[in-house]
């Protein structure tokens, strides 16, 4: 083979500025796709032929009860994780303190709360009467423990003190995550070690802890639902009561799933909004890989 | 310059575990000094530093910073820990910068300077602006008092770690290898800063391997080595014509 000969040939090659390109065909991909569709199309139809009265479930949507219900479980969702959290923040505190009592205290609780099914905890705070028939400080207050243990205080004191449990373990890795240089850094300028924890470590320890954090409120939403078991009026137990009466259960279930769904998808987009602002001053991973 | 001693430290010793990391140090720093510590890594120098502050306790020996015992209240014959919100009094008198900055990320410039001020010493919003806008004009940063720390360079950050140090208006200003993690081209900026701040009267301690800086802004120099204070006088004389070998050996290398 000689130089000469191959050269007119040669200089096209190069030229191909200018040919149409023709995209890879993802074979797999539109097989997998398709298969994929057929079967939802086959749910979506199942669903629709079913019998299924939609026209109760668009009824009940905004029933007064189901409504009612739905601010129970929200108002849950609040006052268990207000608790969750308060309880989260003392115990990994005291977790992490020099203090060899308080530290085996804060291990204790985490192992004896997240030990017990929440479902349980709830049922033994709501019969709490049943050993202690009354609470409170001798000579100053005394209550009657079934008055003071209604549904709602029950449910609040089972969820939030087992979220506590968790939630300390969350903020525990939060407060590991800062840099000991900050620790340092904060008391070099005179802080006490309260307000450093305040004011330099837990809002570094935040952009650690909301995304757990935001995942244990959806979590909660969902779990206020156990309450229904000791007849807190939140939106399942509002939807059983009323399908007890119309027998039209599965109705009222879909009324309570799309519900719980919306709640869910509205906090999902309230968490984007709380890490961004947690994680101001720090480079998103996205952005530096 | 005055002949007030300002930091005097006597007999100080501290051991972690079975490592004695120092051995009866004795240092003195009379007020508007600028003072260089040098000597090799693990030599204890650091360690010193940051018992001067109380971010280590030591285990024997005292050390006065303006006459005030550092750590412990005196009475009688006996000496009382001091309580956390003491501590915190007594460091508010020192600023320290650190090897590693530890800016606080979370604030811009501006906050990270007033941080103190405003959270420590009561000092109004206002007030405390205005005096930390006046401090990062002075380190030459004005048009970054809203950037974040991730947004700095290595020697800006340092110069506002300066500056927040210096918003506390401290007696005594601690510098732990203020430049060791700085890449090499942004080293004088920092060094610039320093040097002012030393013309303006400030007591500085400075652990260093800057010989250039120890050289031309220190007025004393302490060699430390293995935990002990090895050699200590002006900074011409030890810098220049050392009298001990380990000394003039340790100049030596990092000159070279």
């Amino acid at each position: 083979m000689t130089l000469s000969s191959t050269a007119p040939i040669d200089a096209n090659k190069y030229e191909i500025a200018h040919l149409e390109l023709v995209p890879k065909r993802h074979i797999g991909r539109m097989v997998a796709a398709a298969v994929v569709l057929l079967l939802l199309a086959a749910l979506v139809r199942a669903f629709s032929v079913g019998q299924i009265e939609w026209s109760y479930v668009r009824d009940f949507m905004f029933a007064p009860t189901i409504i009612a219900g739905l601010g129970n479980t929200l108002l849950m969702t609040v006052a268990a994780m207000a608790l969750g959290i308060v309880l989260g923040v003392v115990i990994a505190i005291m977790r992490i303190s020099g203090n060899p009592v308080l530290s085996s205290i804060a291990v204790a609780y985490v192992w004896i709360f997240r030990g017990a099914p929440a479902l349980l905890q709830l049922m033994i705070w709501f019969n709490l009467a049943l050993i202690f028939p009354t609470m409170g400080i001798p000579g100053l207050f005394e209550f009657r423990t079934v008055d003071l243990m209604t549904p709602f205080v029950a449910a609040m004191l089972g969820l939030g003190i087992s979220q506590g449990a968790y939630t300390s373990e969350v903020v525990r890795s939060g407060l590991l995550s800062v840099d000991t240089g900050q620790y340092e850094a904060a008391r070099s300028i005179g802080m006490t070690h309260m307000r450093m924890l305040r004011r330099i470590v837990l809002p570094q320890a935040m952009r650690v802890m909301v995304p757990p954090i935001g995942n244990e409120v959806i979590g909660m939403v969902k779990l206020t639902s156990l309450a229904s078991v000791i007849q807190y009026s939140e939106i399942l137990h509002n939807a059983q009561i009323i399908y007890f009466a119309n027998t039209r259960v599965l109705e009222l279930l879909l009324v309570a799933s799309f519900w719980y769904l919306i709640v869910v998808s509205v906090l999902s987009v309230g968490q984007f909004y709380i890490e961004r602002y947690f994680g101001r001053g720090v480079k998103s991973i996205r952005s530096s890989v | 310059m005055t002949s007030e001693i300002i930091v005097k430290a006597v007999d100080v010793s501290k051991r972690f575990g079975n490592f004695l990391a120092l051995d009866k140090v004795n240092v003195e720093v009379k007020r508007g000094e600028v003072s260089c510590i040098i000597g090799p890594s693990g030599s204890g120098k650091s360690t010193f530093l940051r018992c001067i502050n109380l971010l280590e306790r030591m285990d024997g020996g005292a050390i006065w910073v303006s006459d005030e015992l550092v750590g412990y209240r005196r009475d009688g014959n006996k000496l009382h820990e001091i309580s956390d919100s003491e501590i915190a009094r007594q460091r508010r008198r020192i600023g320290m910068v650190f090897q590693r900055f530890n800016l606080f990320p979370h604030m811009t410039a501006l906050q990270n300077i007033m941080e103190g001020p405003v959270q420590v010493m009561g000092e109004t919003t206002k007030a405390a602006r205005e005096h930390a806008e006046m401090l990062l004009d002075r380190v030459g940063l004005g048009d970054k008092k809203n950037h974040y720390p991730s947004e700095l360079s290595g020697g800006q950050q340092q110069r506002v770690a300066i500056a927040r140090a210096m918003g506390m208006r401290p007696e005594l200003i601690l510098f732990d290898e203020p430049t060791s993690a700085l890449d090499p081209e942004l080293v004088s900026e920092v060094l610039d800063v320093m040097h002012d701040l030393a013309s303006s009267g400030m007591t500085m301690i400075v652990v260093t391997h800057e010989m250039g800086f120890a050289r031309n802004v220190a007025n004393t120099v302490t060699f430390m080595e293995a935990g002990k204070v090895v050699e200590t006088g002006l900074a011409s004389k030890v810098l220049s014509t050392p009298k001990n070998a380990r000394t003039a050996a340790f100049i030596q290398a990092v000159q070279s």
